[in-house]
């Protein structure tokens, strides 16, 4: 098989699984990094603006940083945490995050394309998160982002990708990397998002929630490589019925 | 008592009245809330739902679920790891004055009491931030009596403008004011406001606090929603459990959170869960019926309800509740603590404490019980817009 390489914004990454680091204990971070093999991790530019313990002294060299706008309610303040995030030294990747709902932190689509127009014309990397939703997803490409982030389902819910047909017509449709972010919440959700020609996952909640952090890294590291290589393979049909042979067709033949 | 009460539910003058919307919701759901009817089952069905209504949030804090700890405490457990992970922010209360118009009969800074009145001046707040700042703290909450005449809006305000050199955040807990005046302040540096409601039971309410502005229970009840308005990030919420009934108070304190936060979807939700403490000149004080067992039930009663809010534990408790408190339900924590006037850095103490505080520690101690507990210490994860 040829090197399978996933390409953001000019790019090249090995590994298609994009960790996040909001919530363990920073000392677990390195070892989850490794055993993942993930290439990016996201972090909170809000949590990079500590003076003490700060995430990005524990975060390995060589990793790329995609520092995400959380706090941010619409897109004058998002565009202000990405500059600042730029001015820190944290690159030119960001992740848009702008929430206007303190209980189930979905994205606010609207504010999310401005945003994305502007840091796009700044040079950023602009990978947006949003609500799957193929308008959305047309007008973002149309503003410069280099890829699409839509929810599997409510951040932090671990329930899989309840959004599944909707992200299904982002690949079918959209000629940008398609992550599947929030939701995922075991291997196996990582493992169908890939099946289906999502270029990426990325997953927070649900190995830093696990008992053994390390260990849960890896087990999506192998998830995202099983989905990605059957997805590459091309998958055999799967049906619901079992077929009869030409019971309503054969009399053509006769 | 010479002075007249006056009463308690009609607005003084310049109090801004917002109208009342919320607050008759608030009432009548308190009032129709029986703690006494629900059974363990209906404990057991409310833990086993994903979202928790107003109805399941009765049953959690009724007596019925109290047997039942152990299985409301894992919950509340899976919810804070859920949304905040292994977080635990750190911050300090920086009491600048202690002068206070009002008459609460359970505070130490009541204006009958006589403690050592004091308000450092901004050089001695700014010796004071600098001390703590020292400790490595990045998120302060500036306190004060109720005093308009002793400690002005402008005054709070030059102290959040002095709080913005060393800190990330900058919360206050002051007197209630009108939506103008949370602007100013917001623009000065503040952005997260907690006023304690004490208890929502108004007739109760009209008994404790006798004079001052404090004494008018519809404008201390819309504090919250007149911060957000003029542009607050977030609100903190509490009743002072043990004045009066506290399921009731507990209750009535989630029900006012919740609305408002429809009401204000983007606004940060807050809880905070004082017990009373004694007092100078009242060693008596106790919180009746409120016991570490109910205590902890209350918190966990909020976590569950209302998720994604962040939870506070005081130093009126004492280092073993709270460390507990923080793996089960708790996200915010206090560390050295000083609840009286100057103190932090030279200055030398002139004023007296507000209440009496059960835990000590200072900040690398706090900090280092957090970290032995596998947890992260946060000192901010905050940017001012």
């Amino acid at each position: 098989m040829e090197k399978d390489k996933l390409i953001i914004g000019g790019h090249e990454f090995d590994s298609r699984f994009i960790l996040g680091s909001g919530k363990y204990s920073l000392d677990l971070i390195k070892a989850a990094v490794e055993n993942a093999g993930a290439q990016i991790i996201t972090l909170a530019l809000r949590r990079a603006n500590s003076d003490v313990d700060n995430i990005l002294d524990y975060i390995p060299k060589g990793v790329t940083l995609l520092p995400n706008t959380s706090g941010a309610r619409n897109a004058e303040e998002a565009v202000r945490i990405a500059r600042l995030s730029r001015e820190l030294g944290c690159g030119d990747f960001v992740k848009i995050e702008i929430m206007r709902d303190s209980k189930y932190l979905l994205p606010e689509n609207y504010e999310t394309i401005k945003a994305t127009e502007i840091l796009a014309k700044e040079g950023f990397v602009v990978m947006p998160y949003m609500y799957p939703d193929l308008n959305v997803a047309r007008d973002l490409k149309n503003a410069g982002a280099a890829t699409i982030m839509p929810l599997g389902a409510p951040i932090g819910t671990n329930k899989g990708i309840v959004t599944k047909e909707f992200i299904k017509i982002l690949i079918e449709e959209i000629d940008l990397p398609i992550i599947v972010d929030a939701g995922i919440g075991k291997p196996s959700h990582a493992c169908e998002a890939m099946e289906m020609g999502a270029a990426a996952v990325m997953a927070n909640t649900a190995i830093a929630t696990a008992g053994d952090i390390p260990a849960m890294a890896e087990a999506f590291k192998k998830a995202i490589e099983a989905g990605r290589t059957a997805y590459l393979s091309g998958m055999g049909r799967v049906r619901d019925r079992a077929s009869a042979s030409s019971p309503l067709t054969g009399f053509l033949r006769d | 008592m010479s002075e007249a009460r006056i009463d308690h539910m009609t607005y003084l003058p310049d109090m801004e009245n917002i109208g009342s919307e919320i607050q008759d919701k608030v009432i009548a759901a308190m009032e129709s809330y029986d703690p006494e009817k629900y059974t363990a089952e209906d404990v057991r069905t409310a833990l086993e739902k994903d979202v928790i209504t107003p109805e399941d949030y009765g049953a959690l804090l009724s007596p019925a679920a109290t047997p039942l700890m152990e299985e409301i405490a894992q919950r509340a457990q899976a919810e804070t790891r859920k949304h905040f992970g292994n977080s635990i922010q750190l911050f300090t209360p920086l009491y600048i004055a202690n002068y206070c118009e009002n008459y609460c009969i359970y505070c130490g800074f009541n204006c009958h009491n006589k403690i050592h009145r004091a308000k450092l001046d901004y050089s001695e707040i700014e010796k004071e931030m600098q001390a703590i700042s020292s400790t490595g703290l990045e998120e302060v909450l500036i306190l004060t009596g109720e005093s308009r005449k002793m400690s002005d809006v402008e005054y709070i305000g030059e102290a959040c403008r002095i709080a913005k050199k060393y800190f990330k955040v900058t919360g206050l807990e002051v007197y209630p004011m009108n939506t103008d005046e949370y602007r100013y302040l917001h623009e000065c540096g503040a952005d997260y406001v907690t006023v304690f409601q004490e208890t929502y039971n108004s007739d109760k309410y009209e008994t404790l606090h006798l004079a001052g502005h404090k004494r008018i229970f519809p404008y201390r009840f819309n504090a919250q929603e007149r911060a957000i308005r003029g542009g607050m990030r977030g609100v903190g919420f509490a009743a002072l459990l043990g004045l009066s009934d506290f399921r009731k108070d507990a209750f009535a304190t989630g029900i006012h959170a919740y609305l408002i936060q429809q009401k204000y979807p983007h606004a940060d939700i807050a809880f905070s869960c004082p017990r009373l403490r004694p007092i100078i000149n009242n060693d008596k004080i106790n919180p009746k019926d409120v016991h570490e067992t109910q205590l902890l039930q209350v918190m966990c009663a909020y976590r569950i309800f209302m998720p994604f809010a962040s939870l506070t534990i005081s130093t009126r408790e004492c280092a073993r509740f709270r460390d507990n408190s923080i793996k089960i339900a708790a996200t915010k924590i206090s560390a050295g603590v000083d609840v009286g006037i100057g103190g932090h850095g030279d200055n030398e103490r002139k004023g007296d404490e507000q209440f009496e505080i059960s835990d000590g520690r200072n900040v690398k101690e706090v900090y280092d019980a957090i970290k032995a507990q596998g947890l992260q210490p946060v000192m901010s994860e905050y940017i001012y817009l």
